[in-house]
């Protein structure tokens, strides 16, 4: 403790040296505080990381998929997403995230009426645009580009939308 | 903003009453003396068992008892971000926890202040002292790597020294004859719900105690005039200072916890002889060598009886000192009962560092 006398004393900067003392305990306290949480949060935001790692893949295959059977759909996952195969009758493909932008709920392919449903409040979208139709949803579902070969189905992150 | 600040204090005081609480803080004092270096264990016992809070509810996030528990802990050591870290600290702070609190009590011990009227604190502290030591031997098992397994195993073993109720009993704690994934799941709901809901109200028992009480003169302290004595405010006086050791426990528990990350032995396997060298944690050292040395004296069960005999009546006497050193006078009986510190003291660092030899 110094004497209350030694507390004005200025330096040569015109510090008094409380105020030294003041910001280099502040100073201190900060960089512990911050070595403290630095690794409190990156331990916490770990599994936050692995699926933002996850969802960066660009392109995923579906082994035998090609032969999905036409007016059916298949669920898989595109990185973390949820996301839907549909088959359609007249022989073309949809790929899209089957994640409704309501409310985060996994829609679901209505194969008797050729639609996307969400359970929970009833939006539904083009099965062949992923456009949302009728109900809450606010915008479309994401498509994905669709290339079938003889050994599966490759699902890729679509151009435009990347 | 401050006259805000005020009249928030004034309206909450209203109804709490806050400020006898700020009252009470302004008044409490500590003696200042030539032992009271000794007075900051018990801060020290407490800042570890927080970190022990808080780690152990980070590891939660990740941990997962039963069959996967050995995976779910070597994940939280090698992928996931600073994982071994938090690993590492729990484990540091475990051991440190246990070193404050020995030396917390072996101060209250040979200062004397388990005399009246501070019994309950004594007896509180001594119980706190045995959960925290059944806190480190159920942890000890749940990461499932080998020395965990084989180390619960044999302390299991200890119980068949009860007959007839022994095994049964212990059949029932491990979930089978043997350790397994049933054993992995009941040392956990021991070690995260049932401890924790008995350690924290025997724990706040123990500290209101304090508060009560005061903290204890030391006999040389108490024999000189009142007008002689020296104090020093609680607040802040004493709790800067208090938190300056804090400090210092943090920086030795995180240069430990990064210099020499807690290991993770390979996966338990009941089939795999137990590895060489193979002892308790230290602080169930002592037991261990106590149990082995009157095993080589009389061999067979006799042997192992008697050494656990000799711990409990020892634990025993140990606990029931207030009772027969109670009063304020140094007389003989007091000088007997540092003895019996002192003994006791010697006793276990010399089993503790015998059994590390006979390694």
């Amino acid at each position: 403790m110094s004497k209350p006398t030694d507390n004005n004393t200025m330096s040569a900067g015109g510090v008094t040296r409380q105020t030294f003392l003041r910001a280099a305990v502040g100073g201190a306290g900060v960089v512990y505080a911050a070595g403290l949480a630095y690794p409190v949060y990156r331990y916490v935001a770990s599994p936050v990381e692995k699926a933002a790692k996850e969802s960066a893949v660009t392109e995923v295959t579906l082994k035998d998929a090609q032969k999905l059977a036409p007016g059916s759909a298949l669920m898989f996952k595109f990185g973390s997403r949820p996301s839907m195969l549909i088959h359609h009758d007249d022989g073309t493909w949809t790929a899209l995230t089957a994640v409704c932008t309501h409310l985060g709920c996994t829609v679901h392919y209505q194969e008797d009426k050729k639609r996307i449903h969400c359970a929970c409040h009833g939006g539904v979208y083009d099965p062949k645009t992923g456009a949302n139709v009728s109900g809450p949803p606010p915008k479309p579902l994401k498509r994905y580009e669709v290339k079938v070969t003889d050994a599966g189905v490759i699902i890729s992150r679509s151009q435009d939308r990347a | 903003m401050k006259s805000l600040l005020l009249s928030a204090y004034s309206w909450a005081d209203e109804r709490l009453g806050l400020e006898e609480l700020v009252e009470f803080a302004r008044h409490k004092t500590v003696p200042v003396h030539s032992q009271a270096f000794w007075y900051y264990w018990g801060g020290l016992s407490l800042f570890f068992f927080l970190i022990q809070f808080a780690t152990g509810v980070l590891l939660l996030l990740y941990y997962r008892p039963g069959p996967d528990a050995y995976d779910s802990v070597r994940q939280i050591t090698f992928d996931t971000n600073f994982g071994w870290l938090v690993r590492s600290v729990h484990s540091w702070a475990a051991n440190l926890m246990i070193v404050a609190i020995f030396v917390h009590m072996f101060s209250v011990f040979f200062m004397k202040a388990y005399r009246k009227p501070r019994e309950f604190g004594w007896w509180s502290g001594v119980a706190l002292l045995g959960l925290a030591m059944v806190f480190g031997f159920s942890g000890y098992l749940l990461p499932m790597d080998d020395l965990a397994y084989f180390a619960t195993k044999v302390g299991m073993e200890i119980s068949n020294l009860l007959p007839v109720l022994g095994p049964k009993l212990a059949d029932l704690v491990r979930g089978g004859p043997d350790v397994s994934e049933y054993t992995v799941h009941r040392f956990f709901a021991l070690h995260v719900v049932v401890l924790p809901a008995v350690f924290l109200p025997v724990l706040g028992f123990h500290l209101w105690l304090v508060q009560r009480h005061g903290n204890a003169l030391p006999p040389s302290e108490e024999t000189r005039p009142a007008a002689l004595r020296k104090n020093e405010t609680f607040f802040p006086d004493f709790m800067v200072k208090d938190f300056a050791m804090w400090l210092v426990a943090f920086n030795i528990l995180s240069v430990l916890a990064f210099m020499f990350p807690w290991d993770l032995g390979p996966q338990a396997d009941p089939l795999k002889p137990a590895p060489l060298g193979i002892h308790p944690e230290w602080y169930f050292m002592s037991q261990f060598q106590v149990l082995k040395i009157f095993g080589d004296w009389f061999p067979g069960t006799l042997g192992e009886v008697l050494g656990m005999a000799v711990f409990t009546a020892g634990g025993i006497l140990w606990f029931l000192i207030p009772l027969y050193d109670n009063t304020q006078e140094a007389g003989r009986r007091a000088r007997r009962a540092t003895w019996f510190g002192l003994f006791t003291l010697m006793a276990l660092i010399v089993t503790t560092i015998w059994g590390y030899l006979a390694l």
